[in-house]
């Protein structure tokens, strides 16, 4: 059996039916990630330790013959922005370089609850800040599909884990992007779900009225069975929406015929490259014999977002990461004059250059004289990207759209221009703006053999619809 | 609108850093580079669009309510002792850079 190849359902029922132990998946995954992220480096940290005493949990009531819980003996990577206790968390930041949370990221407990085996914590650019993988503090991730890529970014070592059969499945985060840009980039599935809908506790926050927690995995079925697990209120985030959560895995197999699919031209202008527009044309070709009605619809304001994203999520950066100052965590600079000069080196020595520039960015956009201009500006045509979600909503169930311009970039190929890296988020900041759910999943790859993702937006708390739209489509492709 | 290095330094200072001279010039460029692309913004009429700062400005709101009770999102009965208990002192310190045992230890804030 082919131990690292398997998916949450192929994983549970092999423990289940004794074909393996979870120990022994767990070392396999474990074996996985000494023989080959060496390459790769999606990890930072392993927690061997946590991650073998679950599995043998696992396999303690596998014995039994005991019911096993929905991801019994699962192996997933922790994007090394959600904290874990006792196990060591940097945000890909030296100035969080030696961490060690005292308590757990809700969706990290989550997932263990059911039964999940934390394999490590995965890489990604610093404070979640980047489209490349490029921004770690430690070091850079390589596309597992060509080493010479870029695996897209902020989640880039949760897509590349996933992708390079180093985890089952993976959490990532998204504050414009970041889970399902890499996913494409990577060839796997991305959910962002609604705002509200995973609680944001143990986020190492960037900007709080963006970010979102949500799974990387091989399947759909997957995907839906992670946001199953970590989705439903929370106490400790007020944020959390209060509504049911639905059997996202059971609503999956229902009918999607005749319903109704929009695209907007917009998301289909210049900068679209050619092989990914034909790839997603014909994705929705597939759709539309499936049943699926695509009409067509405008999101009118689309050329905005990323201005506008950018002025609201690096104001909310700036006062977000105002609190890593050398006091309390973290690292501290050496040889300080004063408690002013000690924060300023700290600050200093401590962040990345684009950490440090979006920090720049915000506190400019949110300082006197500017804030109505910059960051108020930024407020309002928010509200007008939302209007536009919710016209088009009056008219379709689901939206589909390229997930990313072009496929993954080289390494290297945008570093010295942060406008250019920006402008790879182009057609995810949108649903953060909005807080709506999407997905991505791969829809093909280029001459060169580069996956291609396409993207399903739904309304508020629609994740069934896009779920089931995009396991329609796989099964079919 | 341009970005001087004034300015960098002036936002710098708000900000808690001090940035080296390269930062600083390099900090100029990319901030009138994004600025310069963010003054696409201007081409719209936002004057009677209300501002979005949270997605609950928009959902999850009962309108019939007033103040904090109108955010479903936020709403939840007090708990006495918290919802979750303090960390003993030698958990929170457990990763100060510099402490006492019973205190987060800082270089003097008041100079004599």
């Amino acid at each position: 059996m082919d131990l690292t190849g398997l998916t949450i359902d192929s994983a549970r029922a092999a423990i289940a039916e004794h074909k393996t132990s979870a120990l022994a998946l767990a070392e396999a995954f474990y074996a996985k990630i000494a023989s080959d992220d060496p390459k790769i480096d999606a990890y930072l940290i392993l927690s061997k330790e946590r991650g073998l005493e679950k599995a043998s949990e696992i396999d303690r009531l596998a014995n039994k013959g005991a019911n096993l819980p929905p991801l019994a003996g699962v192996p997933v990577g922790i994007k090394d922005v959600l904290i874990t206790k006792g196990v060591r968390t940097t945000a890909g930041s030296k100035i969080l370089g030696n961490f060690v949370p005292p308590y757990d990221c809700t969706a990290v407990a989550r997932l263990e609850a059911a039964g999940a085996v934390v394999l490590g914590k995965l890489n990604c650019d610093e404070f979640a800040m980047g489209s490349s993988n490029e921004n770690s503090a430690f070091k850079p991730v390589h596309n597992p599909r060509d080493l010479s890529r870029v695996p897209g970014g902020s989640s880039g070592g949760s897509a590349a884990a996933v992708a390079a059969d180093m985890a089952v499945a993976a959490l990532g985060s998204d504050t414009g992007g970041s889970i399902r840009q890499p996913a494409s980039f990577c060839g796997v599935v991305g959910l962002k779900p609604t705002y509200g809908r995973v609680s944001r506790y143990g986020l190492i926050a960037f900007a709080s009225s963006l970010d979102h927690i949500g799974p990387l995995t091989k399947t759909v079925k997957d995907a839906a069975t992670m946001l199953r697990t970590i989705a439903g209120r929370d106490p400790m985030d007020s944020t959390s929406a209060e509504l049911p959560v639905p059997d996202y895995v059971a609503e999956l197999d229902k009918p999607v015929k005749g319903m109704k699919v929009g695209v907007a031209k917009e998301y289909f202008g210049e900068g679209l490259d050619a092989e990914l527009r034909s790839s997603i044309e014909a994705a929705i070709q597939k759709l539309a014999k499936l049943g699926c009605e695509i009409v067509e619809v405008s999101l009118p304001h689309t050329k905005y977002a990323i201005p506008a994203y950018y002025l609201v999520a690096t104001a909310e950066a700036s006062s977000n990461l105002a609190r890593f100052d050398g006091v309390r965590y973290g690292f501290r600079a050496k040889d300080v004059r004063s408690l002013s000069d000690m924060y300023r080196r700290t600050r200093d020595q401590g962040f990345g250059a684009e950490v440090k520039r979006r920090i720049m960015l915000g506190t400019y956009a949110l300082s006197a004289g500017y804030y109505d201009a910059y960051y108020l500006k930024a407020q309002r045509v928010r509200t007008l990207l939302t209007r536009d979600f919710e016209e088009a909503f009056k008219k379709v169930d689901a939206i589909v759209a390229p997930t990313t311009p072009t496929a993954a970039f080289k390494l290297g190929e945008k570093v010295d221009d942060p406008l250019a890296m920006y402008l790879a988020d182009i057609y995810t900041v949108t649903a953060n703006l909005a807080g709506i759910p999407g997905i991505s999943i791969p829809v093909g790859v280029t001459k060169a053999k580069l996956p291609i993702g396409m993207q399903i937006f739904g309304k508020h708390f629609a994740e069934s619809t896009i779920l089931r739209v995009a396991n329609a489509y796989e099964k079919a492709a | 609108m341009n970005v001087t290095e004034k300015d960098v330094a002036y936002v710098a200072d708000l900000a808690n850093l001090e940035l080296s001279p390269d930062e600083r010039s390099r900090m100029v460029r990319d901030l009138n580079s994004i600025l310069g692309h963010v003054d696409s913004l201007n081409a719209l009429d936002t004057k009677d669009v209300p501002p979005m700062a949270q997605v609950s400005d928009r959902y999850g709101v009962d309108e019939s309510k007033k103040g904090s009770a109108r955010f479903a999102y936020t709403y939840r009965d007090d708990v006495k002792e918290g919802l979750r208990k303090s960390f003993p002192t030698e958990v929170a310190l457990a990763n100060a850079p510099d402490s006492d045992e019973t205190f987060f230890k800082v270089p003097k804030v008041i100079e004599r």
